[in-house]
Formats: structure tokens, C-alpha cells, sequence
């Protein structure tokens, strides 16, 4: 009890130093936060890396919302707070996939005969597309990631990101037309 | 720890300008009820039928239904305010519902006894209307505007209490504009506006979310 108080008091006081803009101290304050945003999140979500990409949505909403902190409350309860929300929406937005979805794993099998898949299969080019991805500028990576990988909604991913859905929209076409140039697809979307 | 956790914190922290944190939300509300307060007594002053008004406040079931419609208002704005920050407690949406039921309580009692005199006559029922309309939804809307600085996470919640509080304010305010006897028409149509103000509120917040989201 007097730990967490304590340590209570030393997060209030590093979101009070972030708030006047202090990176180092906001650096600290988020890598020491996550292990208890984690365990707020796995209360709802149990597979590791569903709950991680939890862990990073809340971390992108504590930034937008960093100005709403108030240093003389206590600190805990306000991260909380956001950890449940984000946490709650994110299990609605599984539910909402799951309900249109149907998982088939025969679905990833094509042809029994190898020769048959050479054009569909390319080990190198998950690894060409990862690459192409990691060189995108940060913003249209973190759109492509948000929208497209997360399956979020623009207006979700504008919550979570604090960038302006018209934004969100320019980075996610730029970074499209940028992965089909280097990928030479010719594909519809993405 | 993760390798894209890591890396977000890291992005985080070269993002991390100086913010202005916001006011209390006791003194924000404040500050906005005031406002509104002040272009409410000056429109009062200027354009009530003073008269009227004196006589009608002599009623003591009108002063209290006036009080209910008030504070209604001023506890649903307060509420929003509240609400509108992550780590206040969903009870502060109950605020309001005490004074809210004085005001919608008194407002059935006369309606009922007003549907055996008048029945279905009309009344100043289009006035009341385009009056509440007229004031809640400007009023509603500027609440809004002011509570989104906080970045509500259940906008809707927030959005909905904000209606609440306009449409108490405008119907308050409607009671020094309504030199008529109302009828039963003229009661349900007023709580009908106040009604669509916070429709208009939530659906406004919906709206923004569904298109934003499409």
C-alpha cells in the first residue's frame, strides 16, 4: 500500500514533468506504466500479443489525452481508467470481427501439389514486404499499422493516434501507393 | 519488453511538447453557466414581459417546476464536465435525475389536470418549440464544443449530459417568454424540445463518430 502510494506519487510527478515537456521524464513514466497497463488488459484479453497491441493503444491515448491529468490527483486511477476503456473497446471490436468471421485454417491450404503454388507462395516477398513497411515515413507506418493491421475504424484510430481522420486517410493511401510501387503490384487495396 | 512497445515509447516521448492542462471541470463549468447566464438575464431584461413573469412566479408549483428546470441544467452541465475527464466516477451522471424528476414530475401533474380543461388545444405549443430549439440547441452545441477539449473517452455519455443541461437552461429560460395559460400541448411539447435537444446532441456525436469511421 505505502509502496503504490509512493509510487503513486512519483508517476504523478513525472506526468506533471511530461505535461511541461519533459521527454525523459514521460520516457520513464510510460516504460514504467506498462507492466500495470498490461495487467489491466490481460484481465480481457489473455492471447499475449492481442493484449500488447491493447497495451500500445493505451499508451497512444494517455499521449492524447495527457492534458486532462490533473498532478494533484492521484495518478493511478486516471491510467486506469483509460486502460479499462481502451481495453473494453478493443473487446468489442474483436466481438464485432469475430461476429462477421469464420475462422478456416483450410482455407490457408491451396494445392496438394507444390508446383501448383509456386506462384502464390514467395518466401521472400513477406520479408521484401516487411522491409518496404519498416522504410515507410513514421506517420503513414503507424496509419497502415492502426488502419489496415489493427483493423481499426478511421475514427478509432484517430482516437487512439490523435491524428485528424483526413490525415489518417492521406498517410494510409500514401503508404499503399508507395508498398504497390516498390511491391510492382497492380492490386485493388490492401 | 515488446519491440513495437518499446519503439511507440520511444516516438512518444520525442512527441512530448508541452501541453496546457485543462482547468477543474467545477470551474469550467462554472465558467460556462455564468456566460450563458449573463446572455440569458441580458436577453430577460431586455425582452421579457416583466408583468407576466411577476404574475406567473407567484405560482408555487411554477417555482418549483422553474427550479427543478434549472437545476437540472446547471447539475447536468457540471456532470459533463465531470465525466468528460477519464478518472471520474460514471455515478456523476446521476447528478442531475433528483431535479430532473422534480421538473419532469410537475410537468406530468400539469399536464394531466391540463388535458381535462384544454384537451388537445394548441396552445403557443409551435413557439415553445422553436424557442426551446431556438436557444438549447446554439447553447448545446457550444457545450460541445468545449467539453470535446477534454477528449471525452465515452463522447456519446458526455454529449448526451450536455444535451440535458441545454435543454434545462432553454426551458428555464422559455418560462420568462410565455405570457399564455399553457395547455396540455404546450407542456408536452416543451418537454418533447427538451428531449430533441439531447437527441441532437448524441445523435451530433454519433454522426461525427459513424462518418469519421466509415
Amino acid at each position: 500500500m505505502i509502496k503504490n502510494g509512493g509510487q503513486d506519487q512519483a508517476w504523478s510527478r513525472l506526468m506533471a514533468a511530461a505535461q511541461d515537456g519533459d521527454r525523459k521524464a514521460y520516457e520513464t513514466l510510460l516504460r514504467e506504466c506498462v507492466p500495470y497497463i498490461r495487467a489491466v488488459v490481460r484481465d480481457a484479453h489473455r492471447a499475449p500479443d492481442r493484449a500488447e497491441e491493447v497495451v500500445q493503444e493505451v499508451l497512444l491515448t494517455v499521449h492524447r489525452v495527457r492534458h486532462t491529468y490533473d498532478p494533484k490527483r492521484p495518478f493511478r486511477p486516471w491510467l486506469a481508467a483509460i486502460a479499462r476503456r481502451r481495453s473494453t473497446d478493443a473487446l468489442r471490436r474483436r466481438i464485432r470481427v469475430e461476429s462477421r468471421e469464420t475462422f478456416d485454417p483450410l482455407a490457408y491450404e491451396t494445392f496438394a501439389d507444390p508446383e501448383a503454388n509456386r506462384e502464390t507462395y514467395r518466401p521472400d516477398s513477406a520479408a521484401a514486404l516487411r522491409d518496404a513497411v519498416e522504410a515507410l515515413p513514421a506517420r503513414q507506418r503507424e496509419a497502415l499499422r492502426l488502419v489496415k493491421l489493427r483493423d481499426m475504424s478511421l475514427a478509432e484510430a484517430s482516437a487512439a493516434s490523435g491524428v485528424s481522420v483526413a490525415a489518417l486517410k492521406v498517410n494510409v493511401h500514401r503508404a499503399i501507393r508507395t508498398l504497390r510501387r516498390k511491391m510492382g503490384g497492380e492490386g485493388d487495396d490492401m | 519488453m515488446n519491440d513495437a512497445t518499446e519503439r511507440l515509447i520511444q516516438s512518444l516521448a520525442q512527441d512530448a511538447r508541452p501541453v496546457a492542462r485543462l482547468r477543474p471541470p467545477g470551474m469550467r463549468a462554472a465558467l460556462w453557466l455564468a456566460a450563458v447566464g449573463v446572455l440569458l438575464a441580458l436577453a430577460i431584461g431586455l425582452m421579457a414581459d416583466r408583468d407576466v413573469v411577476t404574475a406567473r412566479l407567484a405560482g408555487v408549483p411554477l417555482d418549483l417546476e422553474m427550479a427543478g428546470m434549472l437545476l437540472t441544467g446547471i447539475l447536468a452541465v457540471t456532470a459533463a464536465f465531470e465525466l468528460s475527464l477519464p478518472d471520474r466516477s460514471t455515478a456523476w451522471a446521476l447528478l442531475p435525475l433528483p431535479p430532473l424528476a422534480l421538473w419532469l414530475g410537475f410537468t406530468g401533474t400539469a399536464c394531466w389536470s391540463h388535458w381535462f380543461t384544454d384537451g388537445w388545444a394548441p396552445g403557443s405549443s409551435a413557439a415553445c418549440l422553436k424557442f426551446i430549439l431556438g436557444v438549447g440547441l446554439p447553447m448545446g452545441g457550444s457545450l460541445i464544443w468545449l467539453l470535446r477539449r477534454a477528449a471525452p473517452l465515452a463522447p456519446v455519455r458526455v454529449a448526451a449530459l450536455g444535451g440535458v443541461g441545454a435543454a434545462g437552461i432553454a426551458a428555464f429560460a422559455l418560462q420568462f417568454f410565455h405570457p399564455f395559460d399553457v395547455t396540455f400541448l404546450d407542456l408536452v411539447t416543451q418537454v418533447g424540445a427538451a428531449l430533441l435537444v439531447v437527441l441532437a446532441a448524441t445523435g451530433w456525436e454519433r454522426l461525427r463518430l459513424a462518418r469519421t469511421g466509415a
